[in-house]
């Protein structure tokens, strides 16, 4: 993509839709008054990013600053529209529709004392304060418009807060449905999750569209980990070909805590996928594990940004993708160790498997190190799938396609294997399962073959 | 009838002529030993016969279980019963040893019109063949091949055999860098594979593996052809004489 375009200010229609917001909003209260335009003046001042911006220099969002997005409207949808999505086996879900929570499909079981699962709206009108202490205080609205725009429209999401000592095992799905009518919608979730000393939880953040009108989904979870906190945290983004999906995952690490966030990127027209870290007390550790598999007309753009601030912590980020057709896919790694964070173990790998001669991936490392004594280590490859292999496989008996299906699974199982809920890990396979079967028809195929190929199943 | 009927086989590859015409009938319940110095076809013969692209057949025919092998893809040919354990076993990270090994079972299976087996039938037979090749079972969760040691990979390509139970078995250079002990399990689990519906082709270049599976004949081949077959004595004049030797002599050889 040569083609650059200059900066967009945030547009009028920005303004008016704000303000419209503002006046409308459940919420009064003055601080999140004062947040939300905190957020709107920065987003006003800076606007959507361009390709001319480093953090976004692979990736051309135009075509989600051009739209003229509305804040997607309160509707309904039938429980029957959900089951497409394979949730059954959830017993804590909360659906969030066009941004707004649904009591009616959402279903909360007693999680027992120290856990509270609700809204962020839910939670505003009953206890602001323990919202108030926590919300927007770690997000970095300065170096994202994103998270900016996000900031301006807080209005709903998923707030978790697990107290001391009290390890909830089940996992809180939670299942963000954009469903645009007509004209094209945007909602803005914003997630609240605290875990407090010592207290354990998991969170899956699944963002599905239904229909097929255009849809952008721009959500903000901030995580905070308390001292000796565990946390598993899973994003899934199987958005409509029509839907554009930003999400920006900014955790707050206390000394010994223990963070795993595992994504995966499905489908979307745009996909960007803000993963940032900040270990700020000693001993923490921090695993960011992600698979995206990209197809024609999608773009996958996956920005990482572990932040060291403390001695003796470690982070490991693996990122694998699979790259079909003319699909595009970014893999940024930035890591940045502090001053004092001495001892300070990162490792970051990105891999990818080509599946035709048009995909494109972009893998840029970026380590800034400004501790003396640190172990950083970072690797990318990229290569297609290993003739060699494939050989082995049809020697043993399976076809061409039933191998190739085997060696893209393996692939996948790089990253499923690091999730630590064999729930999680049995679902989201099922979930790549679903992915590979019209994949393995295209590998190796000619670009033509592929183009048609794709005609055939669109 | 034969089982594996190779005719006047020429094979090139890149152009450069590698296989100069070979002829070798294999029935069910023999072993043969193909032999030969570097460079002279032995691999690329292996390859042939598992279905490799990289070869092109410029004449010749090969009949398997009276079917036209030529024609076959590499998944039909091992669905017919035809198994080649590699000489270079390949790692495959992120699929574990048994649920590789059950994909390729019941895939055979399936061909043959068997019904496929679950885990709980085939993780006991797995075991069982494991045992015999002196595996831990810690291989079975492992990805195949990967951080295996050579002579564990050899070891994981007989276990494969074992559960395949093809009707030809291709060896090639399965004994190449194993120690005597690693050599002595990989021979005892071929030996405990040998019957009389099963064939056995051994590629090697070394004549030590022989002392342990004992062949019904040798062949040597030097430069694309089969220049001398005999009994297993031949192997011993082999190693006695060097493969220079049979290069003098005229037997079959037409330059």
């Amino acid at each position: 993509m040569s083609e650059t375009i200059t900066a967009t200010h945030a547009p009028d229609r920005y303004l008016e839709t704000f303000e419209q917001f503002s006046r409308g909003a459940a919420t009064q209260l003055g601080w999140l008054k004062a947040l939300r335009q905190e957020g709107f003046a920065r987003f006003s001042e800076t606007g959507f990013p361009t390709t001319h911006d480093e953090d976004w220099r692979f990736t051309n969002i135009s075509s989600i600053s051009q739209t003229p997005f509305e804040i997607a409207p309160r509707t309904r949808i039938k429980a029957s529209d959900l089951d497409q999505f394979g949730l059954a086996g959830f017993e804590c879900l909360l659906v969030f529709v066009n941004g707004r929570y649904s009591s009616e499909l959402s279903h909360v079981p007693n999680l027992g004392t120290g856990v509270k699962v609700t809204s962020l709206a839910e939670q505003i009108s009953t206890d602001a304060a323990a919202v108030e202490k926590h919300l927007g205080q770690y997000l970095n609205i300065q170096r994202d418009s994103f998270a900016a725009l996000n900031t301006a429209f807080i209005e709903d999401g998923v707030y978790v807060h697990v107290a001391r000592n009290t390890a909830l095992k089940t996992p809180i799905y939670v299942l963000y449905v954009s469903a645009p009518g007509g004209a094209p919608v945007m909602d803005h979730p914003r997630n609240l999750i605290v875990v407090e000393e010592s207290a354990e939880a998991t969170v899956v953040e699944d963002y599905v569209s239904l229909g097929e009108g255009s849809a952008f989904s721009n959500a903000v979870t901030e995580v905070v980990a308390e001292p000796n906190a565990i946390v598993s945290h899973y994003m899934l983004v199987r958005a409509a070909a029509s839907s554009y999906n930003v999400s920006t995952l900014r955790i707050q690490q206390a000394r010994s805590s223990n963070v795993s966030t595992h994504s995966l990127l499905l489908s979307g027209s745009i996909l960007r996928n803000n993963v940032h870290p900040v270990l700020a007390g000693e001993g923490g550790e921090c695993l960011i594990n992600g698979l995206f598999m990209v197809n024609s007309g999608q773009t996958m753009d996956n920005y990482m940004l572990v932040e060291h601030a403390a001695p003796h912590c470690a982070s490991r980020q693996f990122y694998n993708g699979v790259l079909n057709g003319q699909g595009h896919g970014v893999f940024h790694g930035r890591i940045i160790v502090h001053k004092d964070a001495q001892k300070t173990d990162a490792k970051q790998t990105n891999r990818n498997l080509l599946l035709s001669d048009d995909a494109q991936i972009d893998t840029k490392p970026q380590l800034e190190i400004y501790a003396d004594d640190v172990k950083c280590t970072h690797g990318a490859t990229i290569g297609q799938v290993e003739e060699n292999a494939l050989f082995y496989l049809r020697s043993r008996g399976l076809d061409e396609a039933a191998a190739k299906h085997l060696l893209l699974l393996a692939f996948a199982n790089e990253c499923l294997d690091r999730m630590n809920s064999e729930q999680m890990r049995a679902y989201i396979e099922a979930l790549v399962m679903t992915w590979l079967p019209d994949a393995a028809r295209y590998v190796g195929a000619k670009p033509s073959e592929v183009e048609r190929s794709l005609e055939e199943v669109g | 009838m034969s089982l594996l009927e190779i005719k006047n086989l020429h094979a090139s590859v890149n152009g450069n002529e590698i296989l100069k015409g070979i002829n070798l009938s294999v029935n069910a319940g023999e072993v043969h030993s193909i032999m030969g110095p570097n460079g002279s076809g032995k691999s690329t013969l292996a390859g042939v016969l598992a279905r490799r692209e990289s070869y092109e057949i410029t004449q010749g025919q090969i009949l398997f279980n009276g079917k036209d092998l030529l024609e076959m893809k590499p998944e039909e040919a091992a669905c017919e019963g035809l198994f080649l354990a590699f000489q270079y076993p390949v790692e495959i990270p992120g699929i574990s040893n048994a649920y590789f090994l059950r994909t390729a079972l019941n895939a055979i299976r399936k061909f043959r019109g068997e019904e496929e087996l679950d885990a709980m039938d085939f993780l006991p037979l797995l075991r069982e063949k494991m045992r015999l090749l002196e595996m831990d079972e810690k291989f079975l969760n492992r990805p195949v091949n990967e951080g295996f040691s050579g002579g564990e990979k050899k070891r994981n390509e007989i276990v494969q055999l074992a559960m395949l139970e093809p009707k030809l078995a291709v060896l090639d250079e399965t004994d190449s860098g194993l120690d005597i002990d690693a050599l002595k399990v990989v021979s005892k689990g071929v030996n405990a594979m040998r019957s009389k519906d099963r064939a056995m082709v051994l590629v090697t270049h070394y004549q030590r593996l022989l002392n342990y599976i004992v062949p019904d004949f040798v062949h040597v081949l030097v430069n694309g052809k089969i220049v001398k077959s005999g009994g297993p004595e031949l192997a011993l004049e082999l190693e006695d004489k060097g493969y220079s030797w049979t290069e003098n002599e005229p037997v079959g050889a037409r330059r």
